[in-house]
């Protein structure tokens, strides 16, 4: 069987999913009225749901087929797999907001293919590394036109739709890192001096790669999103371990972050806020939902964690906000959990599907890392095998950032769960992100 | 460059193990604390309860005190057609305010918490999830008596009574004068005003919460400890004089009476505090100790009720002006085991408590654990769980029990408690009369605990009437007579 008809193949099981998925969604809603009267409607909304899904997996499979036959086959229907999750989970939260989501899963579907198609070779973007660079920081430095959310400057608004510049940014900086790394990396360790112990980079060769990741280290702290900052610089350093195999430099470059990290913290309140409500969630002082940078977030995502114990409530078995009249005069929320279908998605997946269902989203995180870091394995040249590692480090970090917050591992900041969050930007950045690994594999597998 | 790209792949599997063995945490082995431990941060439960058609509570008759109904909007609330009557000790269970009383107690059962497995099954054959309907051991009837006969004879601080059956332990009356009427705290502000009425406390349920001294019917207890103990009968006389220094200080009698050397039966019928007051001394402190214990003082009581809503009956010492009140043992170098013995010194109790020692005497020494809640019934009329008679203590010996009765009846046939002789029916009582302010026209809390018929008894009653001029037995005696006669007719006629 062809590496395309095993990806045919695996799309099944995530329409199947859907379907069950929207169905479960319907029954505990109690829409039955259609299978009483003989209409059964229960099941056509979800067959069409689950095809419509399908029509669109299969008509970006068919892409692959053409453009890339030789790319990996599994990526794809996982990333389809999360897909599905997510958009049930945000039909189960808000109606409205799963018809948007999913009008960005097929527009993301789009800009992969569009990206496939017009890039057709990764290595075209070795030739643009410096325009690319600037346009990732020029992406991080917009938002500080804008209003800032929650204390920092994630968004930029044109018109109703609001874009989260720092998802592009992350690939930017991946692709500059990978081709500025792979000249470099021959002479970052060759060069590299032998001090009190510890191998010290060159600082002629480290010293351009330090100046652009600290300028987006210090836009990030500049916008305050310290949540994309620890993405970067995870990335960053993953990547300069795999270009030279020396540890001393990541335990150089976790040095810095951490000293750096310990000044910048003091000083920007919403960060010393964040650093308090994770230490002590419980805290009746800092659980109040009208303290600014407070704990009822976090404390409620654990909450409803423990709520779904191991099995899970079901689909719509998770209490997200409060009834009319019962919100009390005057309170500024009326929601249990806010930001489910955003930051807390995990926890209302926990919720609903326990710690079985969580650990399986897990484990397809997993899956998709691991095809990621196979890719890189096998992409015969350094650049391939940087761009390769540096994307799937910087997708594994986010789903860390953002599912170790919820879950009380690292204090809690604001990022997207790939694929499954509500929002566009994620959407379509993370398609992008697949397209270029599904580049990288189709001419590593292609030449093996 | 394949080795630290393994590597990282490493670090990043740890790194999810870490997520997966964090979700763990939070969703096993922490959830317990998490669902249960900060209900008002954590309200999941009380919202879910909304969506929850509660079971039904009935008094003994089988009349509805609470049941859920469906609102417009989808939503069950709970409703008390019975008013005021039960508001104490059924409670109230909504969801903006919480739960108190019976409907805290038994929430779980009330509510049907299930299984996964339950539900599950419950998804797939559209059986919505329901609760058990509790039926009580309350009788109605004389649950109204009680609460008008109480108003009547207080109507400003009111008072309250609690009448068990000795021989299971079951709640037939339990009356808190003033009450309030549950359906009132769904009106906005309510549960608040109720809550600042310092005067007449509508929500306090005096029968478990209030400590009242308990005056004279304390000597009961003092009567029983004396017998038990061997160390006296009812026929060792005992010094009956007036102003005999107890703990220094001399201690009067009533209208300051010296009767000499008495017997028990005389001491315990006319109520003099001396006699009883040096038999307490002469038990000391620590075999007055054993037996209040054995009693159920010192001790939250055990009835299924919420604990934080009782309180133990004991010594209290106020620990600063305004303070909490604290609870002590009466073997401390504070008690004043004399005054003690009489029902003075620093005793508070509750009237369950003294139902309690009522019930003690007349079940031949052995206390029931009390109860409210007789079975639980499913919606399809099976009863899923009966509440079994316990035992909650062997107090004492059962011929000490038949001679603390010998004296009880003399109480009632020729001594401070006439007022409650009922024809053609043998009760056994005593009377009390705790001073709360001095001088001619005194307010004093009133008391009065019986039991009958004293041969083979079927009701055990405490009655206390707060702030009224006058004594137990005149004025309190004949309400425990009335609802004594009212609980041996509802026997009778089922």
């Amino acid at each position: 069987m062809s590496a395309r008809t095993r990806e045919l193949f695996a799309l099944i099981p995530a329409a199947l999913l859907l379907t069950a998925g929207f169905a479960a969604i319907f029954l505990s809603r109690g829409d039955l009225i259609g299978g009483l009267n003989g209409t059964n409607e229960v099941s056509d909304v979800s067959l069409t749901y689950g095809g419509i899904f399908l029509g669109v997996c299969v008509a970006a499979h068919l892409v692959l087929r053409v453009a890339l036959p030789d790319a990996d086959p599994y990526l794809f229907p996982l990333v389809a797999l999360l897909a599905s999750f997510g958009l049930v989970e945000i039909y189960r939260i808000d109606a409205e907001l799963a018809r948007q989501q999913a009008q960005w899963f097929v527009i993301g579907v789009g800009v992969m293919a569009t990206t496939i198609v017009v890039l057709r070779d990764h290595g075209k973007l070795e030739r643009y590394r410096y325009t690319i660079a600037l346009a990732g920081i020029g992406l991080l430095m917009l938002p500080r036109l804008f209003e800032p959310t929650n204390g920092a400057y994630l968004a930029i608004k044109v018109g109703s739709i609001s874009i989260q510049p720092a998802e592009f940014a992350k690939i930017a900086i991946v692709v500059f890192l990978a081709s500025y790394l792979r000249d470099t990396r021959q002479v970052l360790v060759l060069g590299a001096r032998r001090f009190a112990g510890i191998t010290f980079p060159p600082l002629k060769h480290f010293g351009p790669l330090l100046l652009v990741w600290g300028t987006a280290m210090l836009l990030l702290f500049f916008i305050r999103d310290i949540g994309s900052s620890v993405m970067f610089f995870g990335a960053f350093l993953a990547m300069v371990y795999i270009a030279t195999d020396r540890l001393s430099f990541v335990v150089i470059g976790l040095l810095l972050f951490f000293g750096g990290a310990y000044l910048v913290a003091g000083h920007i309140g919403h960060i010393a806020d964040r650093i308090d409500a994770w230490q002590t969630p419980f805290d009746p002082e800092i659980f109040n939902p009208d303290r600014a940078g407070g704990s009822y977030q976090l404390a409620q995502g654990l909450y409803s964690q423990a709520d779904g114990g191991l099995l899970g409530k079901g689909f719509g078995g998770a209490v997200l906000e409060l009834p009319k009249g019962q919100c009390g005069e005057g309170a500024s929320l009326c929601t249990l959990l806010p930001a489910p279908h955003t930051d807390f998605i995990y926890a209302v997946i926990v919720n609903e599907l326990g710690l079985i269902g969580a650990s399986g989203l897990l484990c397809v995180y997993l899956l998709v890392v691991q095809r990621g870091f196979k890719i890189a394995m096998l992409a015969r040249d350094s650049f391939s095998k940087l761009l390769a590692a540096g994307l799937t480090t910087v997708f594994a970090l986010q789903v860390f950032v953002i599912v170790g917050g919820v879950t009380k591992v690292i204090p809690l900041t604001g990022v997207t769960l790939p694929f499954v969050s509500y929002g566009g930007s994620s959407i379509l950045a993370n398609f992008v992100l697949l397209a270029l690994l599904l580049l990288v594999s189709n001419r590593a597998r292609r030449e093996a | 460059m394949n080795k630290p790209i393994t590597r990282v792949f490493i670090v990043s599997m740890m790194m999810f193990a870490l997520l997966v063995g964090a979700t763990s945490w939070w969703t096993v082995v922490d959830a317990d604390s998490l669902n249960h431990d900060r209900p008002e941060q954590n309200r999941r439960a009380l919202l879910r309860g909304l969506k929850i058609k509660r079971g039904v509570i009935r008094d003994a008759d089988g009349k509805v005190i609470a049941r859920s109904v469906k609102r417009s909007d989808g939503v069950y609330t709970r409703r008390y057609p019975q008013g005021d009557l039960f508001g104490h000790p059924i409670g109230y269970s909504y969801a903006s305010l919480g739960q108190t009383g019976v409907e805290a107690f038994y929430d779980e059962d009330l509510r049907g918490e299930q299984s996964d497995s339950e539900s599950l099954l419950g998804e797939l054959t559209g059986r919505e999830q329901g609760g058990d309907n509790l039926q009580t051991t309350i009788d109605p009837t004389a649950q109204a008596q009680a609460e008008q006969l109480i108003a009547a004879a207080s109507p400003e601080q009111g008072g309250s009574a609690v009448a068990l059956d000795p021989q299971t332990g079951a709640v037939k009356v339990m009356a808190s004068v003033p009450g309030y009427d549950p359906n009132d705290l769904r009106q906005t502000g309510a549960l608040d005003r109720f809550n600042k009425d310092d005067t007449r406390r509508p929500l306090v349920n005096r029968a478990l919460q209030f400590g009242y001294a308990p005056g004279s019917t304390m000597k009961v207890v003092t009567l029983a400890a004396a017998l038990d103990s061997g160390k006296f009968d009812l026929d060792t006389p005992v010094d009956g004089t007036n102003n005999v220094p107890i703990s220094g200080v001399p201690l009067k009698n009533d209208f300051n009476e010296s009767l000499g050397s008495v017997d028990l039966v005389t001491a315990l019928a006319k109520s003099v505090n001396t006699a009883f007051a040096q038999v307490a001394v002469d038990l000391g402190k620590g075999t007055m100790k054993k037996y209040m214990d054995r009693f159920g003082f010192n001790k939250k009581p055990q009835l299924d009720y919420p604990k934080n809503a009782m309180s133990a009956s004991g010594e209290y010492r106020a620990k600063k002006q305004g303070g909490p009140l604290g609870l002590f043992p009466p073997t401390s170098t504070f008690a004043d085991i004399g005054r003690v013995g009489i029902g003075q010194d620093k005793l508070l109790v509750t009237p369950l408590q003294m139902a309690q020692v009522a019930a003690t005497i007349a079940n031949k020494g052995v206390l029931m654990k009390p109860h409210i809640g007789a079975r639980l019934v499913d919606r399809d009329g099976r009863t899923t769980r009966t509440i079994e008679p316990e035992v909650q203590s062997e107090v004492i010996s059962e011929s000490a029990a038949a001679d603390v009765t010998e004296a009880m009846v003399a109480v009632v046939e020729r001594g401070t408690g006439g007022a409650a002789q009922i024809p053609g029916v043998q009760v056994a009582g005593k009377t009390g009369t705790a001073e709360t302010t001095l001088g001619p026209g005194a307010k004093n809390k009133l008391w009065f605990i019986a039991f009958a018929p004293a041969s083979d008894p079927e009701v055990a009653i405490a009655v206390t009437v707060d702030d009224v001029v006058g004594f137990g037995g005149d004025v309190v005696a004949p309400i425990a007579k009335q609802l004594i006669q009212t609980l041996l007719n509802e026997k009778k006629t089922p």
